[in-house]
């Protein structure tokens, strides 16, 4: 009986934060979804389901979410490749391999202000980095990257990958490290080959770094908002306006606080469905640990 | 052979992640207001060094005012979280309490999908409270995170049980555990957390967009995309120096504490 109340009485303090912060907040932004709302006019209006009409009639919050489908598509699977090739290469034993582990996180840890600053001159047509080394090559060296309907969001992705590759590669390599030598000696005596030991032995045991890391990315991905806002504002022509820009322009540009919501709802819908599959493996994992 | 081959392929990486920052810091040094340099002129004949005097006192932008803003609110939110988040992962993990289960669930469950969708109730919630353009609305949001409640769980769940019990029967209540016993053992985890923490923290954008509109109030983040929109517009030398001076901060503190914070993901057990 009184470990109970001290169980809670240690709880409630976070307890009470997440009702207030995360899981009120959510159940809230549900009922403004049901409201008409301009913030700078009056009180929310009860609109029914006029919100979730408008945003699917419209075609456009749609776009933002493929948009953001695109991004997540391509950045995710291909940033976990890179960071796992990344991971394989630095957790050999390597003299001074902590300095390159080090340098490889750098861009994680930054402002992404900065960064995205960075990036736009690293984009600029002619003078910018990429145009540099295209011109170098002999290939044609005038694209505007981020102004090129056909480059914007390809160009978003590349540099979504250079920032969230520290992270991603820190996860494999702890993961790596927790593989016993042993599994490998005794691949080794069966004679199977490089190849044999990453994809029979190092990927599989690997599966529940996999999953994490691929959740974490598709969620962060899925709500992508800054690199949008510093160097493309959703353009050129709406290819890059992915849904997290989409709903903070339709909030603090427009002041639309119902579709906002409504938006927002369907969001969390989205990356809901999107992390029910890997969030049963990972709940399944930590009850182990109980 | 394949050393040599690890070698080039590291080194080329490298290159690769710490091209933008040199190249940053070059165009910093470049007259202000100059064209675009070419790549052959990339290194200036003359370091500008005062472009960074020119940044950090500048009186239409308060940098200075902006990176104690960022330095007051990390310390808050990171201090709050490691006692929030710690006496909440003891409970979960060193007491038996009905309901503690579902309790773990559901903040497992918040890390999976909160996000965009409390933006917009936080924000009327803190404007109900006049807490907008404080230093409340940037603090008490931050106090607490499910992440740093399921890691620090996780590693409390490891420390042997024998160790609390022998304290239990010296008469130490759980309070007592917590603080002599299980918190000094979790060092390692605290202090992953607090490096994690203060990482998402200061380069936190888009809440200290929407919950601050006067200057003395932004977030150095928030500050250089002011500077870069207004001031600096088309003066890549003081936009790079800006960047540069809000870069610094973390970059010396990541190099110096990078040792054991990489020990620290791998100890805490986030697999």
């Amino acid at each position: 009986m009184k470990s109970r109340r001290t169980g809670w009485l240690f709880v409630a303090p976070a307890l009470i934060h997440l009702a207030v912060f995360a899981i009120g907040p959510i159940a809230y932004a549900v009922i403004l979804s049901f409201t008409d709302w301009n913030i700078l006019k009056g009180g929310p209006r009860f609109a029914g389901t006029g919100n979730f009409a408008r945003i699917f009639d419209d075609g456009q919050f749609l776009r933002s979410l493929m948009n953001s489908f695109v991004y997540t598509a391509a950045s995710v699977p291909l940033g976990m490749a890179v960071a796992l090739g990344v991971a394989l290469l630095v957790s050999q034993r390597l003299k001074g391999i902590t300095f390159f582990r080090t340098v490889f996180y750098l861009p994680a840890v930054c402002s992404q202000v900065a960064i995205a600053m960075v990036w736009i001159y690293i984009y600029l047509p002619k003078k910018g980095l990429v145009n540099a080394i295209l011109g170098w090559m002999g290939l044609p060296d005038g694209t505007d990257f981020l102004s090129a309907p056909g480059w914007a969001m390809a160009a978003l992705v590349f540099m979504g990958i250079w920032v969230g590759l520290g992270p991603r590669m820190i996860l494999y390599v702890s993961g790596l490290l927790n593989i016993p030598e042993s599994f490998y000696e005794a691949a080794q005596l069966d004679g199977a080959s490089p190849w044999q030991q990453f994809s029979r032995v190092t990927l599989p045991l690997l599966s529940p770094t996999t999953f994490f890391v691929g959740l974490t990315g598709t969620i962060g991905a899925m709500q992508v908002f800054t690199p949008i806002y510093m160097m493309t504002k959703g353009g050129p022509e709406g290819t890059t306006d992915v849904v997290g820009y989409h709903i903070y322009s339709a909030a603090w540009e427009r002041f639309q606080i119902g579709e906002a919501s409504a938006m927002s709802v369907i969001l969390f819908g989205v990356v809901l469905l999107l992390s029910l599959i890997p969030m049963r493996t990972v709940w399944r994992q930590s009850e182990g640990v109980f | 052979m394949r050393r040599a081959l690890a070698y080039a392929a590291l080194i080329a990486l490298a290159a690769f992640l710490v091209a933008p920052f040199a190249w940053m810091v070059l165009v910093s040094l470049h007259p202000t207001r100059a064209p675009i340099p070419d790549y052959g002129e990339l290194i200036p004949a003359h370091a500008q060094w005062q472009n960074y005097w020119l940044v950090l006192t500048n009186s239409e932008v308060p940098v200075a005012r902006f990176a104690l803003n960022s330095v007051f609110v990390a310390v808050c939110v990171v201090s709050g979280q490691l006692v929030v988040c710690s006496l909440a992962a003891y409970g979960l993990a060193r007491i038996r309490f009905p309901g503690a289960d579902a309790v773990f669930f559901l903040f497992v469950a918040s890390m999976m999908f909160a996000g965009v969708v409390t933006q917009i109730p936080v924000y009327l919630l803190m404007r109900d409270l006049h807490w907008l353009d404080t230093y409340a609305a940037l603090v008490v949001p931050g106090l607490s995170s499910a992440f740093n409640v399921f890691l620090l769980r996780q590693f409390m769940v490891g420390i042997p049980r024998e160790l609390d019990e022998a304290s239990q029967i010296d008469g130490a209540g759980h309070l007592r555990i917590y603080a002599q016993v299980v918190m000094p053992l979790c060092k390692p985890a605290l202090a992953t957390a607090a490096a994690f923490t203060f990482f998402a923290v200061w380069t936190d954008f888009f809440w200290p967009l929407l919950a601050t509109n006067s200057m003395r109030m932004r977030t150095l983040e928030v500050g250089l995309s002011i500077f870069k929109n207004s001031y600096g517009a088309t003066n890549w030398p003081l936009q790079m120096a800006a960047a540069v001076v809000t870069l610094m901060p973390m970059v010396v503190v990541f190099v110096l504490a990078q040792r054991w914070f990489v020990r620290g993901i791998q100890m805490s057990g986030i697999k």
